[in-house]
């Protein structure tokens, strides 16, 4: 294996060192060496042209799906990695909604030591089960499962409904620093709903659950952590009343953060009259004015991380009946094309803001270590190639699942590779 | 001399009447028109269809759709097949796909299909060769009812144009009614749509239709009423508290009626619930069309099924 790279006369973008260039950074075992415009290197040393390639601080989709344990015919870690690790990610956190749900040392445990084994170059953060089964009654061994290294409590695919179970996994999770991560759903409200109620969903004549069903929850929970503390975080929030909340619960310095998905800022629920199903996923896609605000709150800081929400579902599983299809789209080979696409080249975001939202904030949320580009830091980067033009062919992803609404469209920008632990992976 | 070709619909398939033209509507209702007429004659058979096999795909239950649909193919001297599945595809351990493309691989040239989830006829058309129709999807669209329907009032009034009708009942769970909206619009009627607040979708006026919640307003600004049933098996949540109240403030009742200035044409797309949606008098007056509209369901299905199935293949 090659110990030394040197990454030529890259664009290096770092918001904690405020590093805006274009350099060479030579990495030796795994660590940043140098950094200079010009580098000697030895012969042994793999030259990386990035010339007209981003280097930013690795990564992190701080909300994922890799299927495994008991679902392995979605996704398994080693699939689900290969395909974060071919969308740019060198860190994923991922969600408990396996069978068995991570609600034990054991099965977060087990999520890590299968990640060693596959794909080291990426590192997987567990989260684990905020409450037994996901059942939403009784309480996760939330103590063992921080012990365990889980870096998070959720129940994502389902909400926390009950109010008082909320404050408690606030209360007792703050203790081991673990944020609670809120799926905004009341149920209720949602019934059997597969769209946004809205004018598609009367025009198409489908159960729909309306943008209520996110805010009720979501001005409930802000309430609940102003009341005891406690570190919150909303997941793929996709209404624009959401955000109001948002900025007003940050106003008031709450510990509370969120996160929007790709599809959400980039897709309305117009593309539901395809009746595709890769168009259906919960939250489900929203109005324009909605996306209009999402771009907003990116914009305005309100919204901290972009994640792919990466819901794997195998072919069979989609190509059913509307009603009968699960919700969830892949995520993780198109997030940047999109976030390039529709944030960067609509100067919605600058880069930075962009790299805050996909590296340095949901690392922070997570209580993970920070990456730096300097020296005698970890090597973690992910390069991208900006100006790159590409079209989705969705059977090139390196992920087990082909289940995107985004096949043969046209994008700019794409990962071109990243690098951490010691190893260098190229996309395809 | 030069013969007049036979008009052609523009579409393929009948998927819904949402961006159906007037042309096409028109062509449907005219030609469902003179197969009344066959439906008039002792022998009530012709033989266009002959060679042509449709199956009845019908995944929920239905009684008169499927047997209109059934009578108008036998008239027409198709094979017929049917095929009634309870429950989901998928309940039943095989696809809807999977399904549909065993029956296919028998060489069939039609499907009419019923299915409690919207798009799937649309679905079909991506997954089969044959010419579809649509029998009814979920809460989407039943575009034949609303053909039967629509030919029903032009027989009576001579024309859709600037017809008032109104569409009473549960509208949020109504394939019946948005059909409706879509041809009655197309075809220049003025569409007026009550029932509660619980039963109204809440973009409907997006629709270019006006909404109401007390059918005294209605009544006396329409000339004909569309009653729907209420459809208990679809009411997930409780949407009304009882059938009582229901008949009391928005069932189609003899007094309600005299309030009208003349009288007015009763539809409804049955099965009645009377005295909960309508009361008895009122169903069996001389100015409702219920029956009427049952035998307009046969000839328009011959007319749709005539005019879809000698059009060459569908592309």
């Amino acid at each position: 294996m090659n110990s030394s790279y040197l990454f030529k006369n890259a664009h290096v973008i770092d918001p904690l060192t405020k590093t805006d260039e274009i350099t060479s950074v030579l990495v030796e075992n795994g660590n940043i060496k140098k950094i200079a415009k010009k580098i000697s290197t030895e012969k042994n040393t793999r030259v990386i042209d990035c010339n007209g390639i981003i280097l930013a601080p690795g990564f992190c989709d701080m909300h994922t799906h890799l299927r495994e344990p008991g679902y392995e015919h979605k996704e398994t870690i080693e699939t689900g990695l290969t395909s974060a690790a071919n969308g740019g990610f060198t860190a994923v956190a991922c969600m408990p909604n396996t069978n068995p749900a991570v609600d034990s040392a054991a099965t977060v445990e087990y999520i890590k030591s299968q990640a060693r084994k596959s794909v080291p170059a990426v590192e997987v953060f567990p989260i684990a089960a905020a409450t037994k089964s996901r059942e939403g009654k009784e309480l996760s061994p939330i103590a063992e499962l921080a012990e365990a290294g889980a870096v998070a409590l959720s129940d994502d695919g389902s909400p926390v409904e009950n109010a008082d179970l909320v404050r408690r996994i606030l209360e007792y999770g703050s203790m081991y620093n673990l944020p609670f991560i809120q799926h905004c759903e009341d149920k209720s409200l949602a019934g059997k709903g597969v769209i946004n109620e809205g004018f598609i969903s009367t025009t198409l004549g489908m159960s729909a659950i309306p943008r209520l069903a996110e805010t009720t929850m979501l001005q409930r929970d802000v309430q609940i952590v102003e009341y005891v503390k406690g570190k919150y975080h909303a997941a793929h929030l996709s209404v624009k009343e959401s955000i109001e909340i948002m900025r007003q619960a940050k106003k008031k310095k709450l510990n509370v953060s969120c996160e929007v998905t790709p599809h959400h800022f980039s897709l309305t629920d117009e593309e539901v009259r395809s009746f595709n199903t890769n168009t259906k996923m919960n939250p489900p896609l929203r109005t324009q004015d909605d996306v209009d605000e999402l771009l907003v709150g990116l914009h305005d800081g309100t919204i901290d991380v972009i994640a792919s929400d990466h819901a794997p579902h195998s072919i069979d599983e989609k190509d059913v009946e509307y009603i009968y299809a699960p919700f969830g789209i892949v995520g993780f080979e198109t997030t940047i094309g999109l976030c390039v696409t529709k944030l960067i080249e609509t100067k919605t975001l600058t880069w930075k803001q962009l790299i805050d939202k996909l590296s340095v904030n949901p690392r922070k949320i997570l209580s993970l270590h920070e990456i730096k580009i300097e020296v005698g830091e970890k090597a973690n980067f992910t390069l991208i190639d900006a100006k790159k033009e590409w079209t989705v062919d969705v059977q090139q992803f390196k992920s087990k699942s082909k289940n995107s609404p985004f096949d043969k469209w046209k994008l700019k920008g794409k990962a071109m590779g990243i690098y951490n632990n010691g190893m260098y992976i190229e996309s395809k | 001399m030069t013969e007049t070709p036979t008009p052609k619909l523009h579409i393929n398939h009948l998927l819904g009447m949402e961006n159906v033209s007037r042309e096409d509507i028109t062509l449907m209702l005219d030609t469902g028109m003179s197969f009344r007429e066959v439906l008039e004659r002792p022998i009530k058979k012709v033989p266009t269809l002959n060679g042509k096999t449709i199956v009845n795909l019908f995944f929920e239950s239905s009684t008169r759709t499927r047997i209109a649909f059934e009578l108008a193919e036998r008239r027409l001297s198709a094979d017929v097949v049917n095929f009634a599945a309870s429950g989901s595809s998928v309940s039943k351990g095989e696809t809807f796909k999977d399904t549909v493309k065993n029956i296919e691989a028998m060489k069939i040239d039609m499907i009419v299909v019923r299915h409690e989830s919207p798009g799937v006829p649309l679905f079909l058309t991506r997954i089969s060769d044959a010419t579809i129709i649509n029998a009814g999807d979920g809460a989407h669209e039943h575009p034949t009812q609303a053909l039967l329907d629509m030919m029903t009032l032009r027989e009576k009034f001579g024309t859709l144009d600037g017809l008032r009708v109104g569409i009473v009942g549960d509208i949020s769970h109504s394939r019946v009614a948005l059909s409706n909206i879509y041809g009655l619009k197309t075809m220049g009627a003025k569409v007026s749509l009550c029932g509660p607040k619980t039963m109204m979708p809440k973009f409907i006026e997006q629709l270019g239709v006006e909404v109401f919640h007390n059918i005294d307003d209605v009544i006396p600004n329409v000339d004909a009423l569309n009653v729907l049933r209420i459809q208990r098996e679809r009411l997930h949540a409780v949407l009304f508290p009882s059938n009582e109240e229901y008949n009391k403030y928005f069932g189609v009742t003899k007094k309600r009626l005299e309030k009208a200035r003349k009288p007015i044409t009763i539809l409804h797309p049955g099965p009645i619930n009377r005295d909960v949606e309508i009361s008895a008098d009122v169903a069996d007056s001389e100015h409702s069309f219920i029956l009427h509209q049952v035998l307009n369901g046969v000839a328009v299905r011959m007319g749709i099924l005539f005019l879809l199935g000698t059009k060459g293949k569908a592309n």
